[in-house]
């Protein structure tokens, strides 16, 4: 980075330096972004810096799901006409929308914010469990849906919170694993392959 | 592409993490190339052809390309998914202790069969074995072995007397035992008895079906698990982190039998 910088005047070597901090931003990338913004008109640039701006002092997390909000519920859990007796846990923010856009989910959410990750050093304690099992405790939630990513941090965390919440009661789901529609058989691994022979639906 | 080399091994996946919109860069231990990293592209779309490869813990035949700085998974075949420790929480909290071992104690092209084939060993009786903390040792002590520091359990390591049946020392600095008389030369020693010495040198001694034969009470284990686990963090100047998870599984009311799951043989 060095090296580009000098040559660089320092106002725009300040924004290469910041745009490749930003994950998946490479130097290259970064020098072709920069490049890009000095040559856009300036609305264009005055709104990208507002509404980075904007995030950081309007959003912050949901109270209850620990989803992204601008106040301090979020749009689904203000909403009065979503099933407060189901909750879908999922790993981040960005894992609610696709759920969202199949609008067949009528639930509310949780948001772990991350996994189990045992190298990382991240147990439960540093997720947000404990507020998701505080949630089950006064019986309105009858369903938890788990939808964790069908990996291996994924299903930790999946069985380490079914067995917590199947202690107190409470149905506990996970999404189904299967074949992707479009998929090919012949690269499909041996994990989903079991799980979909194992759980086949009958259809007639 | 097509002027790059190719070139074929097979790996097991120690670790892997994003990269980029959809590649992850994965860790695999091979057994002629020692620990490699490379690069799988576009793996986590659902309909990636290269997924079922790259999961952790997996063990597949590769094809990889060399690239500039990184080596890209071009192909590959699963030879061994060792399902059990995907879906089952103890036994997945084992393989990424097994896993971390692997990864801190080695470095990148060092070729080390023998580790290699413990990796392999170990994750097969993962998948079934019932007294998972006694593999595990099992697996440590060899661990040790295979990388040259395997603990001298007879004589004490300094005064080269042979260690009598009283409570001795064990001291991570010397890589074995103490005997009385010469504790005080290390600070960070620690009491050993007759009988943690006894089981660690079964351990060292016999293969795992040999080794499990022995009962061990519980605070024995406990005791040999604390040696060990010292002498590993000792060497490694790094606390294991998949320890903890370890930890916390068996202390609660989770570590009941999970139910048991079909074990898919190697093709």
């Amino acid at each position: 980075m060095g090296r580009q910088s000098i040559s660089l005047t320092e106002p725009v070597a300040r924004l290469v330096d910041a745009l490749h901090k930003l994950p998946g931003i490479g130097p290259k990338s970064a020098q072709r972004l920069a490049y890009y913004l000095l040559q856009a008109d300036k609305e264009q640039v005055k709104a990208l810096s507002e509404a980075i701006t904007m995030v950081k002092e309007k959003v912050s997390l949901c109270s209850v799901c620990f989803n992204i909000a601008d106040s301090e519920k979020c749009e689904v859990c203000r909403d009065p006409q979503r099933d407060a007796s189901m909750i879908c846990v999922v790993e981040k923010p960005m894992d609610v929308l696709p759920i969202e856009r199949t609008k067949v989910y009528k639930g509310l959410y949780h948001v772990l914010h991350g996994t189990i990750a045992p190298t990382e050093g991240i147990g439960p304690d540093q997720l947000r469990v404990r507020e998701l099992l505080a949630r089950l405790r006064d019986g309105t939630v009858k369903e938890v849906m788990l939808a964790t990513n069908p990996n291996v941090e994924g299903e930790a965390t999946a069985m380490y919170l079914q067995k917590q919440i199947g202690a107190m009661g409470v149905r506990v789901t996970r999404l189904a694993r299967g074949l992707p529609f479009g998929a090919d058989l012949e690269y499909t691994d041996d994990v989903t392959l079991t799980g979909a022979i194992q759980r086949r639906e009958q259809i007639s | 592409m097509s002027s790059s080399k190719t070139y074929r091994t097979e790996g097991v996946v120690l670790r892997r993490s994003d990269s980029g919109e959809a590649d992850r860069i994965i860790t695999f231990l091979t057994p002629d190339k020692g620990k490699i990293h490379a690069v799988a592209r576009g793996v986590r779309k659902p309909k990636s052809k290269l997924y079922g490869l790259v999961e952790l813990f997996t063990h597949s035949s590769l094809m990889l390309a060399q690239g500039h700085s990184l080596d890209i998974v071009a192909q590959g075949e699963t030879i061994h998914t060792f399902l059990p420790l995907k879906s089952d929480l103890q036994r997945s909290a084992c393989a990424f202790y097994v896993a971390e071992l692997v990864n801190r104690f080695t470095l990148e092209h060092e070729e080390n069969r023998a580790l290699f084939d413990l990796l392999i060993h170990t994750l097969e009786q993962l998948c079934c074995e019932k007294n998972v903390s006694l593999l595990l040792r099992h697996f440590e002590v060899n661990l040790l072995q295979c990388l040259g520091y395997r603990p001298n359990l007879h004589r004490c390591v300094e005064c080269n007397a042979l260690l009598q049946p009283v409570t001795n020392a064990f001291s991570p600095a010397g890589g074995g035992i103490l005997c009385p008389g010469c504790v005080k030369t290390d600070q960070m020693a620690r009491p050993i008895s007759v009988d943690a010495i006894k089981v660690l040198r079964v351990l060292q001694g016999f293969d795992f079906a040999t080794a499990s034969r022995v009962r061990i009470k519980q605070g024995l284990a406990q005791e040999v698990e604390q040696v060990l686990r010292s002498y590993i963090e000792f060497l490694l100047e790094h606390k294991v982190q998949s320890a903890a998870w370890l930890d916390t599984l068996k202390g609660g009311d989770l570590a009941s039998p999970s139910p048991s799951y079909p074990v898919t043989s190697a093709s």
